[in-house]
């Protein structure tokens, strides 16, 4: 078997409106790790999952799900597969018990009580387990959609924005079932607009854009990245080019000249602004103004969003 | 096949005319009452037998028709469109399941539910008309196969459907006139020459026909013919959701 679970070839889709949704993705989730997808509103986020989870009929390309076609083999890779829909949409008369009763059988598995009961203690929803959903909070609602994707012990969970309008505490306790599947070997593909959620939970983070894939990045990566800083020197007098003695730290030079870059690691105890500042002293360089910057996932993802 | 989950459709369907069971039971079974009291006791006694059958008797099997086609149209529409109206269908759409599992839980559920609530207003007719079933056997299987044939038109509908008006219309503005029409309250002899011929072309007629030749062994059309027809509009109407599925016309885009 191959590390990747879901499988993602050239994939593009346009909307019967003309809308061209995805563009040309490729995409290899691995088996048992927790991706992010980030992307701002109307990327096609929603529609990458509809697709992969067979609600929404693919253009062109391939998607496949541990192997099986999504569809030519729906029967395979669907019984996989645990959804999260975006929207709170739900039977609203039923009880919480029928309704994760009716997914695990939707599903293809017979009555499991004891495993249904599982699901829904660590979600907190047993005690209303006899309540209609419509009795139920929308955050309720929201993890009585996750337990009805977990009914049938899915190996892959997509979670479409599980944390919107989910106040902080439920979404800790969320991120604390994440982990647990997770460490069962569950793979998680999430979608989120909250930068910090992605950056503290996810191995990988995706960002999509206008329908295309942008990067796929290990978060480690990506916090390396973020690490990053930038000591800005502002000058007094225009530089023509910078100086000899102050090659060694590679600054750069503005188009005005005036105003010298120093990119360092600021994450490590050896960086070298001490001795670069000494250069520029010796230099006799006159300095006006100095600040520093650091690049934030958020900044990666604007400036991301700004090339495409 | 997922077995499992056609059992969990055709559960939950039941439960939802269990949650409802005025709606869905006591109120079809009143209003059919009615027309036993009002046709069969009150009126009925001053009417003359049709075919050597008293008219009280004469309008049962067409009275059961006529609830059982509405009560199948209306029930299975609703149950595939209001999941579909609510986005909870993304659940039915998203698992593994073929459109025959689909159908066989959202149909079935609902022909059973017909076929309840026929005995149940077949009981109820006890008390105020009498009658005899010349045929059980076939009274069962014609009942059976027009729970099945109008529910599937119900499912067509429920698909097809954007709007909560279209999904009333049908049932009352097509499937009530063709019932009332197709000879509930008269036998199709009794009609000028040039109406039989047009009523022919009504297949309620062939329903009734057929369903009351069950009780009394007296119809307007041959029974094979009946039967013929029935079959007929179950394997249009299969034919017509295996397009729809195919195709994905208004359920997947
Ligand atoms: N059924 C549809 N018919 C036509 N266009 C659609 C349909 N569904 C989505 N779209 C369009 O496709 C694009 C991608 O939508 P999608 O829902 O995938 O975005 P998203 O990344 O999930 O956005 P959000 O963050 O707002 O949830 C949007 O421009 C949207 O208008
Ligand atoms: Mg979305």
């Amino acid at each position: 078997m191959s590390e990747y679970i879901v499988e993602v070839a050239a994939l593009s889709k346009q909307y019967p409106s003309g809308h061209q949704a995805l563009k040309h993705v490729d995409l290899r989730i691995r088996k048992g790790e927790i991706l992010a997808l980030l992307g701002p509103n109307g990327a096609g986020k929603t529609t990458l999952i509809s697709i992969i989870c067979g609600l929404v009929n693919p253009g062109s390309g391939s998607v496949q799900v541990a192997g099986f076609d999504v569809i030519k083999d729906y029967r395979q890779s669907r019984q996989r597969i645990g959804l999260v829909p975006q929207e709170l949409v739900v039977s609203m008369f039923e009880t919480v018990w029928n309704s994760v009763v009716f997914s695990r059988g939707m599903f293809g598995k017979g009555r499991d009580d004891a495993y249904l009961q599982s699901v829904l203690q660590s979600l907190s929803l047993w005690e209303k387990r006899d309540s209609k959903v419509m009795e139920l909070s929308g955050g309720m609602k929201r993890r009585l959609l996750i337990a009805k994707a977990l009914a049938h012990e899915p190996e892959v969970l997509f979670l479409d924005e599980p944390t919107a309008g989910v106040d902080v505490e439920l979404r800790r306790e969320m991120w604390r079932l994440v982990g647990q599947l997770r460490q069962k070997g569950v793979t998680i593909i999430l979608t989120t607009h909250y930068i910090e959620e992605a950056e503290e939970i996810a191995d990988r983070i995706g960002i999509i854009s206008r329908g295309e894939v942008l990067l796929v990045e290990e978060k480690q990566q990506l916090m390396a990245r973020l690490g990053q800083k930038q000591l800005m020197l502002q000058l007094q007098q225009p530089l023509p080019e910078v100086p000899e003695s102050l090659a060694a730290f590679q600054l750069d030079l503005s188009e005005d000249g005036l105003m010298l870059t120093y990119t360092y690691d600021g994450g490590s105890d050896h960086n070298h602004v001490t001795e670069m500042l000494g250069a520029i002293e010796r230099a006799r360089l006159e300095l006006k103004d100095v600040h520093t910057k650091q690049r934030s996932l958020e900044q990666i993802f604007v400036s991301l969003l700004e090339e495409a | 096949m997922n077995w499992y989950a056609v059992k969990a459709i055709y559960l939950s369907e039941l439960a939802r005319t269990w949650r409802t069971p005025l709606q869905s039971i006591a109120s079809p079974v009143l209003s059919t009452s009615l027309y036993f009291i009002v046709f069969g006791a009150a009126i009925g006694s001053a009417m003359v037998s049709i075919d050597g059958v008293s008219y009280g008797a004469f309008i049962i099997p067409g009275l059961i028709m006529l609830t059982v086609l509405t009560e199948s149209t209306s029930n299975s529409s609703f149950g595939i469109y209001m999941p579909k109206w609510s986005g909870s269908i993304y659940e039915v759409l998203s698992a593994p399941v073929s459109a025959v599992e689909i159908v066989l839980g959202y149909v079935g559920a609902a022909a059973t539910k017909s076929m309840v609530l026929g005995g149940i207003i077949l009981l109820t007719a006890r008390f105020f008309v009498d009658y005899s079933i010349l045929h059980p056997f076939w009274m069962l299987l014609f009942l059976l196969l027009t729970c099945i044939t109008f529910s599937l038109l119900g499912f067509i509908i429920g698909l097809l459907a954007d709007g909560f008006e279209k999904l009333q219309v049908v049932p009352l503005m097509i499937v009530t006139p063709l019932a009332f029409l197709g000879g509930t309250f008269y036998s199709i002899s009794m009609l000028p020459e040039f109406w039989q011929k047009v009523t022919l072309f009504n297949p309620v007629v062939y329903l009734v026909s057929g369903f009351r030749w069950s009780f009394y062994g007296v119809s307007d059309v041959n029974v094979g013919v009946s039967l013929a027809m029935i079959l007929l509009f179950m394997f249009s109407f299969l034919l017509m959701i295996w397009w729809i599925f195919k195709t994905g016309y208004k359920v997947k885009v």
